[in-house]
């Protein structure tokens, strides 16, 4: 055991003031990483694109932290407390890359120095400029629907990982490393929940089925390039949305067939509302509930 | 130093500890994340800092590694009996990594472990999550009890 507690520790690592929490900096999570950007990459479009991939993990984990106290089951609560954790780390980690090139949009003009980047990212923008996809932001729904959002959520992620993991900027390639076996038991879990619900009983394959209808109209949300993903594809760092579209589709199909659930028409796609910072009054609520604290009280350590 | 969260692990036991070097008197330490999330990393390194500078050492670095990720397969085998002492079954050996698309799994999970209790290898998964990311539950089908998995990865 620790001849000390833990608090004691992380006390001695900041001046012994008695006071940690968030704010004070205590755990960067690229501290000691190499975060020079590789020639031939734009600092700020690498920024954004990290903004883009690090806004769906933040989001997302906030609905799936939601359920906490209001899982069907206390197993489940857990599950999805585990996948928001993992998504929590993979926002933290990108929001880091996107603050270390400089790319931190009207954050700093409410984020007091002591703020590490992450934090000022995610506490300290509004709603319009956050970056990510309509998808993650969309209510929660019943069970049922909240478990084909985080089907549909990281497949279609872990598509993009699965590629990223050759990027040429080593961190993000490093990041995608890490967040593959992460998104694989994600999608995993979820589409083994679709299974049980969709050939389960006639009222839980309804209710599968209506979600499923809630939630397909968001992929029309992913597929299409931002000029910032279209520059950096090209550049070898990004992935063009459009290449895993065939991916994402077919396993999604696989899943509902399974299910015996019906899928719908793929929807029409669109540039994406969600890339450009045009979000639903959802997020704003979501920020509302994320950011409150840290507004309040924007010095606070306790 | 051991881990906050599996404290009959050391850091080295973990496979998170991965160099320890003098470079012009600094002492640079280099750990790596279980997982992205892994809420540890922020006490493993104030736990590694105050360790060193209480041993005389007064210029420490310690730095985060991401690459290659952290894998089940670095836990030590010593670290691997010292889990199953303390009623936590090691993990089996990790998925083989691969650079394509990762393929669906729709059955039943795979994963065996045996019960460190009673060592019957008669167990079955409870749930996929457990009170840290890095574990399962699972249920010994001979004595009855629950335990902790070491899932992995």
């Amino acid at each position: 055991m620790h001849e000390e507690t833990v608090y004691e520790a992380l006390d001695h690592a900041h001046g012994g003031e008695g006071q940690w929490a968030f704010g004070t900096g205590f755990d960067e999570p690229l501290a000691g990483v190499d975060t020079t950007v590789p020639a031939g990459i734009d600092p700020a479009d690498l920024g954004a694109y990290c903004l883009m991939l690090g806004d769906d993990a933040l989001v997302l984990c906030q609905r799936l932290t939601q359920w906490v106290t209001a899982a069907p089951e206390l197993e489940e609560e857990v599950a999805l407390a585990n996948c928001g954790l993992d998504l929590l780390g993979q926002a933290r980690l990108l929001l880091a890359r996107a603050g270390s090139v400089g790319v931190l949009g009207r954050s700093r003009a409410l984020a007091t120095d002591s703020i590490p980047d992450e934090d000022a990212l995610a506490y300290f923008r509004d709603a319009d400029e956050f970056r990510n996809s309509l998808l993650v932001e969309a209510p929660n729904g019943d069970f049922g629907q909240t478990v084909v959002r985080l089907l549909v959520a990281s497949t279609w992620r872990l598509a993009l990982f699965a590629r990223l993991r050759g990027s040429r900027d080593p961190v993000l390639a490093a990041i995608a490393a890490k967040g593959v076996p992460e998104l694989t038991y994600h999608r995993d879990h979820a589409a083994r929940w679709v299974l049980r619900l969709g050939d389960g009983t006639p009222e839980s394959h309804r209710r599968t089925q209506a979600g499923v209808d809630a939630v397909w109209p968001l992929l029309a949300d992913l597929f299409t390039a931002t000029d910032v993903e279209t520059r950096l594809t090209a550049a070898g760092v990004a992935v063009d949305p459009a290449d895993v579209r065939d991916e994402v589709r077919d396993v999604l199909t696989t899943v509902l067939e399974r299910a015996t659930l019906t899928v719908p028409g793929w929807p029409e796609e669109q540039p994406s509302r969600g890339r450009a910072g045009r979000h639903g009054p959802e997020l704003t609520a979501l920020l509302a509930d994320l950011q409150g604290l840290a507004r309040e009280h924007p010095a606070a350590t306790w | 130093m051991t881990d906050p969260e599996l404290p009959m692990l050391t850091l080295a036991d973990l496979g998170v500890l991965r160099d320890v070097r003098d470079e012009d008197g600094t002492v640079v330490v280099e750990i790596t994340p279980t997982y992205s999330g892994c809420p540890a990393m922020g006490v493993m390194r104030a736990d590694l800092v105050h360790a060193l500078h209480r041993a005389g050492f007064a210029d420490v670095d310690v730095r985060t590694v991401l690459s290659p990720a952290w894998s089940t397969d670095w836990i030590s085998e010593a670290g691997r009996r010292k889990l199953a002492a303390g009623g936590i079954a090691p993990p089996g050996r990790a998925p083989v990594r691969t650079s394509g698309p990762v393929p669906l799994s729709l059955g039943a999970t795979r994963r065996t472990a045996t019960c460190p209790q009673c060592g019957s290898p008669d167990t079955e998964e409870v749930s996929e999550f457990s009170a840290t990311a890095c574990k399962a539950m699972r249920r010994c089908r001979a004595c009855l009890e629950p335990f902790e998995h070491v899932k992995e990865i």
